[in-house]
C-alpha cells in the first residue's frame, strides 16, 4: 500500500494513533436452501492513518459501509480481514484481556442520542458505568470525575440526578460525548453524531467536539453524509462508495480540487451560500447498487457519466493522482481521472 | 396525588414546571383508570385480611359448632349474627374460613408468581441474549409446555409429586413459566439492538452486567403486567387443584377445596358454595383490573 508508506515518511515526527490496513468486513448471507451463501462485502479493503489530534471524516451515502467501518474500529464487530493497529499494537491479534484494555481507548458516539442512553438510568449512573467496569475508583472519586467531565461538555451539576428523557436531543448528545470521554480515550468514532439534531444545535455540538479535541488531544473518526459538516471539522477526508474508498485526501484537496466523479457529484449536491462557490449540479441516476450483486469493474460505472468500457471490466486501484504529483496523499480510484478524461468534460460543462 | 401536583404548579407560575418523576408519571396514568384503582383497593383489603386474619376473623377456621350446622347467612331467616355468612356442614364459620383462605391464596399466588418470574426471566434473558443453540433448546421446551393444557400439566405434576399446597404452588409456577420466558426473550431481543446496549459493550460490560443491569430493567414493564395477571390465574389454578383434591388438604381453609367439600349441599344450602366462589371471582377480577391498569401505565405505546 503505497499511501501508508507515503504518510509514514512525512509523519515520522507526528504520533500515529490508529492505522488501518486493508480492513475488510464480509458477511455471509444465506440465500436459500439450495443456493450457495452470498458474500456481502460491506467494507472491502480500507486503509488509513489517523494522527493524534486529527479528524478523519468518512463520507458516503447510506449503505456504503461507513457505519460498518465505525463498528469495526470500536471492535463491536471483528473485521474479517486486514489489520488495525492502535499505537503500534495490532488490535486483532491480541488476547481478549489486552483487547478489552485497549478497547477503552477507542470510544464511539452514536447517531441517535434518543437510543444511546439507557432510559432507566440517571445521568450520573450512565457516566460512571465505564469507571465502575474498568477502574477501581471509589464512589466519591467517580462522582468527582463525572461532574468534572459534565462541566467540560456544558452540563450542569444538577443534571447528575436526572433521567435521559428529561433532556433535549442536543443535551443528550453532550451526555453521550461525556460518556465517551470518561475513560480518557485517544480515539472517538463519531457515527453521524449531529445528523439527528437541529441545525442550530449541530453547530454547538460540533464546536464542543472541536474544543474537546484541542483540550484532550483527541483523534476523531467522523462518519457523516453531510459535507458541510465535514468541511467544518475534518483534517482528512475519505469518500466511500459501496465498501471501497474512491477518493482520499486532505480537506483542502478534496474540497478545493475534487477529482473523482462521485466526489464531484456529492459536492455539487451540497447547498452553497455564496454564488461564486456554487457548482454545476450533477444529478446521479439510480440507487446505490446492491452489495449482494456488485457491478463488475468500477462499482460506480452504472451512475457515472464518464464511464467507458474499461470502467465496466477493470476495477480501478486507489492510487496517487499523477497529474498533481506535489500533493502526495491525494488518492483516487478512477480510470477516467487517470486517463485525463474528466478535466476536459467538466471544464466544458463549467 | 395528580391533582395536588397540578395545582401546585399552577399556583406558582414563576417556577418552571418540574418534569414528573417516573413514579408520578406512573401514578398519573394508573389513576386515570378507575377500574384499576378499584382493583388495587380490593387487593389491599384482601391482603389486609390475609395478614391480620387472626384479629379480623370472628372465629377460628377449624372450630366446629355442632349446634349450628349449615346455618344460613345472618340476614336470612334462621341466621345468626355471630356467623355472618353462615356455617358449613360441620358447623365452621364460613366468613372466618374465607378470611383465613385468603392467606393461603395470596401466599400461593406470591410463591407461584415469584418462582415462575425468576425462572422465566433467567431462561428468557439467556435465550434472548445468547441466541443460537441455547435459544432453540429453551424455546422448543417452552413450546412443548405450551402444547399441553396447563391444568392437565399441573395435575400431572401434582400427581407425580403428591398432593400438597407446596407441590400445587410448584406445579402452577411451572405451568405458567412459558409466558414469562417468551415475554422476556422477546423484550431482550428488542433491547439488544438498541444503541445503549452497544455502548455499554464498547465500555467493556460483560454478559452478566449487560443482561441484568443494562437490559433487564428495560424489559420489566411487560413482565410486571404479566405477573399481575399471572397472580390471578395462579389463584384460579390453585382453586381448581383444591377443588380436585390435589391442593390444600382438609381441614386447611382454601377457597377451591371449600367449594369441593360443600358441593353436595348446593341444593339445600346455596351459601356454602356461593361465597367461596364469589371470593375467587372478586380476587381474580381485582387482579385482572389492576393488571390492565398497569399495562396502560407502563406501556409507552398506550400513552398519549
Amino acid at each position: 500500500m503505497n499511501q501508508s508508506n507515503n504518510s509514514f515518511d512525512n509523519a515520522s515526527d507526528k504520533k500515529l494513533i490508529l492505522k488501518a490496513e486493508n480492513l475488510k468486513q464480509h458477511y455471509h448471507v444465506r440465500q436459500g436452501f439450495f443456493k450457495p451463501d452470498a458474500v456481502v462485502k460491506a467494507v472491502d479493503g480500507i486503509s488509513f492513518n489517523l494522527e493524534k489530534g486529527k479528524t478523519l471524516a468518512v463520507v458516503g451515502e447510506s449503505g456504503c459501509g461507513k457505519s460498518t467501518l465505525g463498528r469495526m474500529l470500536t471492535m463491536i464487530e471483528t473485521p474479517t480481514g486486514g489489520s488495525l493497529a492502535h499505537l503500534g499494537e495490532d488490535l486483532l491479534t491480541l488476547s481478549s484481556d489486552a483487547q478489552a484494555k485497549l478497547r477503552q481507548k477507542i470510544q464511539i458516539i452514536f447517531q441517535n442520542p434518543y437510543g444511546s442512553l439507557n432510559p432507566r438510568k440517571k445521568i450520573g449512573a450512565i457516566l460512571e458505568e465505564p469507571l465502575v467496569i474498568n477502574t477501581k475508583l471509589s464512589k466519591a472519586e467517580r462522582k468527582e470525575k463525572s461532574l468534572a467531565i459534565m462541566a467540560k461538555v456544558g452540563l450542569k451539576a444538577e443534571h447528575y440526578e436526572r433521567y435521559p428523557h428529561m433532556f433535549s436531543g442536543g443535551q443528550r448528545q453532550r451526555i453521550a460525548i461525556a460518556r465517551g470521554l470518561m475513560l480518557d480515550p485517544n480515539v472517538i468514532v463519531a457515527d453521524e453524531p449531529v445528523s439527528a439534531l437541529d441545525v442550530s444545535v449541530q453547530a454547538q455540538v460540533l464546536n464542543l467536539m472541536m474544543d474537546l479535541q484541542q483540550e484532550f488531544g483527541l483523534s476523531y473518526v467522523f462518519i457523516s453524509h453531510d459535507l458541510s459538516v465535514v468541511e467544518h471539522i475534518a483534517d482528512d477526508v475519505m469518500v466511500m462508495y459501496l465498501g471501497k474508498v474512491v477518493e482520499q485526501g486532505t480537506r483542502e484537496q478534496l474540497f478545493e480540487n475534487p477529482k473523482h466523479p462521485y466526489t464531484l457529484a456529492l459536492l455539487s449536491s451540497t447547498p452553497q451560500l455564496s454564488p461564486d462557490k456554487r457548482r454545476v449540479r450533477i444529478k446521479l441516476q439510480g440507487e446505490l447498487p446492491s452489495p449482494l450483486n456488485p457491478p463488475s469493474g468500477c462499482a460506480f460505472h452504472g451512475r457515472c457519466s464518464y464511464a467507458n468500457e474499461r470502467c465496466k471490466s477493470e476495477t480501478p486501484v486507489l492510487r496517487l493522482d499523477e497529474n498533481t504529483t506535489q500533493e502526495k496523499d491525494h488518492l483516487i480510484a478512477c480510470h477516467a481521472v487517470e486517463e485525463k478524461r474528466i478535466d476536459i468534460i467538466s471544464q466544458g460543462a463549467a | 396525588m395528580t391533582t395536588s401536583t397540578t395545582t401546585s404548579t399552577t399556583n406558582t407560575p414563576s417556577i418552571a414546571p418540574v418534569p414528573m418523576t417516573p413514579a408520578q408519571e406512573f401514578w398519573h396514568y394508573f389513576s386515570s383508570n378507575k377500574g384499576a384503582v378499584a382493583g388495587l383497593v380490593v387487593i389491599f383489603i384482601i391482603c389486609f385480611m390475609a395478614v391480620f386474619a387472626n384479629w379480623v376473623a370472628p372465629h377460628s377456621p377449624s372450630d366446629q359448632y355442632r349446634d349450628a350446622l349449615l346455618l344460613p347467612p345472618a340476614w336470612l331467616e334462621g341466621g345468626n349474627w355471630s356467623f355472618v355468612l353462615g356455617t358449613d356442614d360441620v358447623g365452621r364459620d364460613i366468613l372466618s374460613r374465607l378470611i383465613y383462605g385468603s392467606r393461603l391464596s395470596i401466599a400461593v399466588g406470591i410463591v407461584a408468581v415469584t418462582a415462575s418470574l425468576i425462572m422465566g426471566i433467567l431462561l428468557g434473558l439467556v435465550a434472548g441474549y445468547f441466541r443460537g443453540m441455547i435459544d432453540t433448546a429453551i424455546m422448543r421446551i417452552v413450546d412443548i409446555m405450551l402444547a399441553m393444557p396447563s391444568l392437565l400439566l399441573a395435575i400431572a405434576i401434582v400427581a407425580i409429586l403428591g398432593p400438597s399446597i407446596v407441590n400445587a404452588a410448584l406445579a402452577i409456577s411451572i405451568v405458567s413459566l412459558p409466558h414469562y420466558v417468551r415475554l422476556t426473550r422477546a423484550a431482550t431481543m428488542a433491547e439488544m439492538s438498541r444503541d445503549y446496549v452497544t455502548s455499554s459493550k464498547v465500555i467493556g460490560a460483560g454478559p452478566l452486567r449487560l443482561m441484568f443491569v443494562c437490559i433487564l430493567p428495560n424489559c420489566l414493564a411487560p413482565l410486571i403486567v404479566q405477573a399481575t395477571l399471572g397472580f390471578s390465574s395462579a389463584i384460579l389454578d390453585m382453586a381448581a387443584l383444591g377443588f380436585l383434591g390435589l391442593g390444600a388438604q382438609p381441614p386447611t381453609p382454601e377457597w377451591g377445596s371449600m367449594l369441593a367439600d360443600a358441593l353436595q349441599f348446593v341444593q339445600r344450602a346455596w351459601w356454602v358454595v356461593t361465597f367461596p366462589g364469589l371470593m375467587i371471582l372478586i380476587t381474580v377480577l381485582a387482579f385482572n383490573l389492576m393488571g390492565d391498569g398497569l399495562r396502560d401505565a407502563l406501556d409507552p405505546k398506550l400513552k398519549q
